[in-house]
């Protein structure tokens, strides 16, 4: 059995049928091929998988993408504008916040709530954001630093 | 143009920031089928009979394996011998693709369900009926090797797959000991860690059937060794048909050195059913079968003469295996832990005894770091245990025993008591250098003054050497490797003088597009983007070892360096003829060949297209520029370095804040400060995560209890702070970088730095030795069962 919905995902609108278990996470990645969220665990602690659902993050292995029907989704493929990159993707790259780029797009979308809500985190609080995103290669010193590399370039 | 020494920003970024990375799980291949591995859920049971009928009458399913349909099949091999003290080999039982008799730890592969989807695959595995006979097994390490144990494997007496020694004659270590103003002893568990690497591992085997080749896309830290393995020892397969693609790869850390069974199974499958397969691990069977890092259970011991010059060190312990040898697990605690054993200090007299056990448990193997942080722990907490003894100041106890200065040119190599011999080593600016950084004059006052206000704050060091730029192939075959551990590098000048460069590393994190492309323009005198890294396919390039040792740059850059002079030789022969002057009075600089002492030029583009439209080009000589290298290293490379934790703890709940942490480091030159203090920072934050919240805990009957991300805790970002990096640069004489390699160095240092803080801030309770990970619960407990008033 499978069920129609309608979902936008980097602002583009995808009219289709999906099974009703199929998972948001895997609707982005087998369905649609957008392979830039990952799947890094199956209980929802490791924060790979983070998207924008009508922009807040959310871990897109939590939800099923039935659920996602009528809603807006934003992915990684989704930040960079005309191949520029979104400020918090060039702060990554300024400060290097990235090693092995597996936990990395997860890392930007949650970034990307923070400081949509928070323009100017202090360090604990960008740690706090942070708490649901597991990275193993950089000790997220330099994470931290990317993200207010970012908040300076978005707000000054 | 110098772009050596430069934090130039990493060329790999965008792909991954863009969500442009290609990991194996992103790839899809026409026609592909998804693999389900169903697992033992018993460490130790008879297989009486695996039902699949139900599962192969699903729609959507492909094919079903059993263990008795690889039964006929090598199983995967060990990649290194060590022998028994009486010269007996090592026991080195089958590890079979999947098992049909007997289970041996909680995730050994029963059966394999292929089918059209990941769902529906999922969906047969419920169906498949194994009936088990479950039996005791044999989980911890001193209960396994005694007498009526249950046995791991039938052949194994006693689960010891060697006992092994190494170091000064055992009977003047215990003289030397038994003659000592003070013995320090501790007894304690070096606890099995988990490296979790946030890729879960993946592998795609296709057999295509028009051309008889086979192509694995696995997640792999050295796809080439991956692809002798599976030819030569597990599938007999021929070698030139078989191309190994190791795309981008999440993370490694160890875990993905070695060869696993799942790589073996979906190429020897996708022949059976003549289509792709595809089989990606969930984490909970990251946390079965990736190979697990550390778990000794050790005593050790330090002998002091009176003015705190150490005179003897003497260690004693046994070393978890797990169920099977995995690729390189025999020679984590013994030659890459043993020979540690000297550290940076002139201990005369220096015994190690290892004792390597089978368990029903995951198979353990190199780890970052990889028996050097455990020989680290060891004598680092027996140096601040001792300190604390003999009310002796840790530092000034470390300053005393140091290794004076040797620089490996002037001064020769320093030889240990085991072994080997270190590179270069000036060990004393290092802990000055994070002494100073740290204040720790200053700090003394203050933790006096906290104590009186009641909190408890702690210092604690470390100091530490390492074996790195693995290996001089000729030595570790001496010592049991059965593989040789050079790298290839190929230099490919393109016509229009663009490069590209070929390396047997392999890049999961390390940034080697960029550190490696440095290199390349900066010899040359090109610009960076004129120089691109190919990595990772055996298609493409020719050979190599892989990543892991911290060996890419000292042995792998040192191949492309050799590369690079033969492109600057040739081009100089070609130059001499298009500047019609002698090839001694051409000298190559700043991308160009000029005759001495005049202004007459011509530059790397002219040269380059000059090789491949060699009209006007000198008699004799072959067209293009295009190399290949070998690189065998002289010798291992030694970084050293200091670290220093400051921690409060808090009275109430026993939680160890770590305030502070300061490193020091000593990785040799250095090509990009920004990526090496990068992989620093990720080092050190394992080693904290060993220090204070990893440790994978097995109940008696075998099942690892907190195998999930929801109960196995890793650092997450709130726990750790800011880290305070620093370096001082002692070249490696041999290799022509004087790099000696920064990737596991963080881990190295750090873990029993910050235990030392710990048990330095719970001294006022008498409290000096405690188990990792030293969590609330733990720390609490120790305090209310202490007698001392604080």
């Amino acid at each position: 059995m499978k069920i129609p919905v309608t979902i936008t995902v980097n602002g583009k609108k995808h009219e289709t049928e999906v099974e009703p278990r199929t998972l948001l996470v895997h609707f982005l990645r087998e369905n649609l091929a957008m392979t830039g969220t990952h799947v890094g665990c199956d209980t929802s602690s490791c924060g790979a998988c983070t998207v924008l659902l009508d922009g807040k993050a959310l871990k897109s292995c939590t939800m099923l993408a039935i659920q996602a029907d009528g809603r807006e989704v934003t992915t990684i493929e989704g930040m960079a504008q005309d191949d520029k990159l979104h400020p918090i993707q060039q702060g990554f790259h300024e400060k290097h916040g990235l090693q092995c780029g597996f936990c990395t797009p997860g890392m930007v979308m949650t970034a990307a709530d923070l400081l949509a809500n928070n323009p100017k985190p202090s360090e604990t609080e960008i740690r706090h954001a942070l708490e649901g995103n597991f990275c193993r290669c950089t000790g997220y010193h330099n994470i931290v630093e990317s993200i207010q590399h970012a908040a300076h370039a978005m707000n000054g | 143009m110098t772009f050596i020494g430069k934090s130039v920003k990493r060329v790999e970024d965008k792909r991954f920031l863009t969500g442009k990375g290609r990991y194996t799980d992103d790839i899809k291949l026409p026609g592909m089928t998804h693999a389900v591995i169903i697992r033992s859920p018993h460490a130790h049971a008879r297989i009486l009979n695996v039902n699949t009928s139900k599962a192969e009458a699903l729609p959507g399913v492909v094919k079903i394996f059993t263990g008795k349909d690889v039964a006929e099949l090598n199983g995967v091999p060990c990649g290194w011998q060590v022998d028994f003290k009486n010269g007996d080999t090592m026991k080195e039982p089958p590890h079979k693709l999947m098992v049909a008799d007997k289970t041996r730890h909680v995730g050994d592969a029963v059966a394999m369900i292929i089918a059209e989807t990941y769902a529906i695959a999922k969906d047969a595995a419920d169906m498949v009926v194994v009936d088990y006979d479950e039996m005791k097994a044999a989980i911890n390490m001193r209960e396994a090797i005694k007498p009526g144990a249950p046995l791991v494997h039938d052949d194994v007496p006693n689960n010891i797959c060697f006992d092994w020694e190494l170091g000064s004659d055992k009977a003047e270590v215990d003289a030397a000991m038994a003659a000592s103003h003070h013995v320090t002893t501790l007894e304690f568990i070096n606890q099995r860690v988990i490296p979790n690497a946030i890729e879960p591992r993946s592998a795609i085997g296709h057999y295509d059937t028009a051309n008889d080749r086979y192509t694995l896309y696995t997640s792999s830290q050295n796809p080439h060794l991956i692809r002798l393995l599976l030819c030569a020892f597990v599938l007999g397969l021929p070698e030139h048909r078989v191309r190994v693609v190791s795309p981008d790869v999440g993370g490694g850390f160890g875990s993905k050195i070695f060869h696993y069974t799942e790589e073996a199974l979906v190429v020897w499958a996708s022949n059976q059913i003549k289509r792709p397969i595809k089989w990606t691990a969930e984490r909970r069977e990251s946390f079965m079968t990736d190979a697990h890092g550390r778990d000794h259970v050790t005593k050790a011991e330090m002998g002091f003469d009176a003015d705190g010059k150490m005179t003897a060190l003497r260690v004693k312990t046994l070393a978890n295996m797990g169920a099977y040898l995995s690729t390189f697990a025999p020679c984590v605690p013994t030659w890459l832990h043993g020979t540690l054993l000297q550290g940076l200090y002139t201990t005369p007299k220096v015994h190690v005894d290892v004792t390597a056990v089978f368990t029903h448990t995951t198979a353990v193997d190199a780890y970052r770091g990889a028996g050097r942080p455990e020989a680290t722990y060891l004598l680092e907490r027996l140096i601040d245990t001792a300190a604390l003894e003999m009310k002796m100041d840790p530092a000034e106890l470390r300053y005393k025993n140091f290794i004076p200065a040797f620089d490996g040119v002037k001064q020769e190599g320093y030889t240990t008591q085991v072994a080997l011999q270190y590179d270069s080593g000036n060990y004393e600016p290092v802990l000055k250098r994070a002494l100073e950084m740290v204040g720790y004059a200053d700090f003394r006052k203050e933790q006096e003054q906290a104590r009186k206000d009641g909190r408890l704050l702690g210092i604690g060091f470390s100091t530490y050497v390492e074996a790195c730029g693995i290996a001089p192939s000729a030595v570790v075959g001496a010592l049991g490797a059965r593989a040789g551990l050079f790298e290839s590098a190929h230099v490919r000048v393109q016509p229009t003088g663009k490069v590209s460069v070929y390396t047997g590393a392999h890049s999961h994190g390390q940034g080697h597009e960029t550190t490696f492309a440095q290199i390349v323009a900066d010899k040359f005198g090109i610009p960076l983007e004129d120089v691109i890294l190919e990595h990772g396919d055996s298609d493409s390039v020719a050979f190599g070892m892989g990543t892991y040792g911290s060996r890419s740059l000292a042995v792998g850059g040192s191949a492309i360096v050799k590369s690079i002079e033969k492109v600057i030789e040739k081009g100089t022969k070609i130059a001499a003829h298009l500047l019609e002057a002698a090839e001694t009075d051409i000298e190559f600089a700043e991308g160009k060949w000029t005759v001495k002492g005049s202004d007459k030029s011509v530059g790397f583009g002219d040269v380059s297209l000059t090789a491949y439209v060699p009209h006007n080009y000198p008699e004799g000589l072959e067209p293009g520029l295009d190399f290949s290298s070998f690189y065998d290293p002289a010798n291992f490379t030694y970084p050293f370095g200091a670290h220093i934790a400051v921690v409060e703890i808090d009275k109430e709940t026993g939680k160890v804040d770590l305030k502070r942490f300061v490193a020091v480091d000593d990785v040799g030159n250095v090509i990009n400060p920004m990526i090496v203090d990068g992989q620093i920072h990720g080092g050190v934050a394992q080693g904290i995560g060993q220090a204070l919240f990893e440790g994978a805990i097995y109940d008696e009957d075998g099942q690892l209890v907190n195998g999930t991300y929801m109960d196995y805790t890793m650092p997450r970002a709130d726990d750790l702070p800011m880290f305070e990096v620093d370096r001082t640069v002692t070249p490696c004489p041999h290799n022509p970088l004087g790099v000696k390699g920064a990737g596991e160095a963080g881990c190295i240092g750090s873990t029993p730095a910050v235990a030392n803080a710990v048990m330095d801030a719970l001294s006022p309770y008498g409290i000096f030795d405690l188990e990792m990970p030293l969590t609330p619960e733990r720390v609490w407990t120790a305090m209310q069962n202490s007698d001392a008033v604080v």
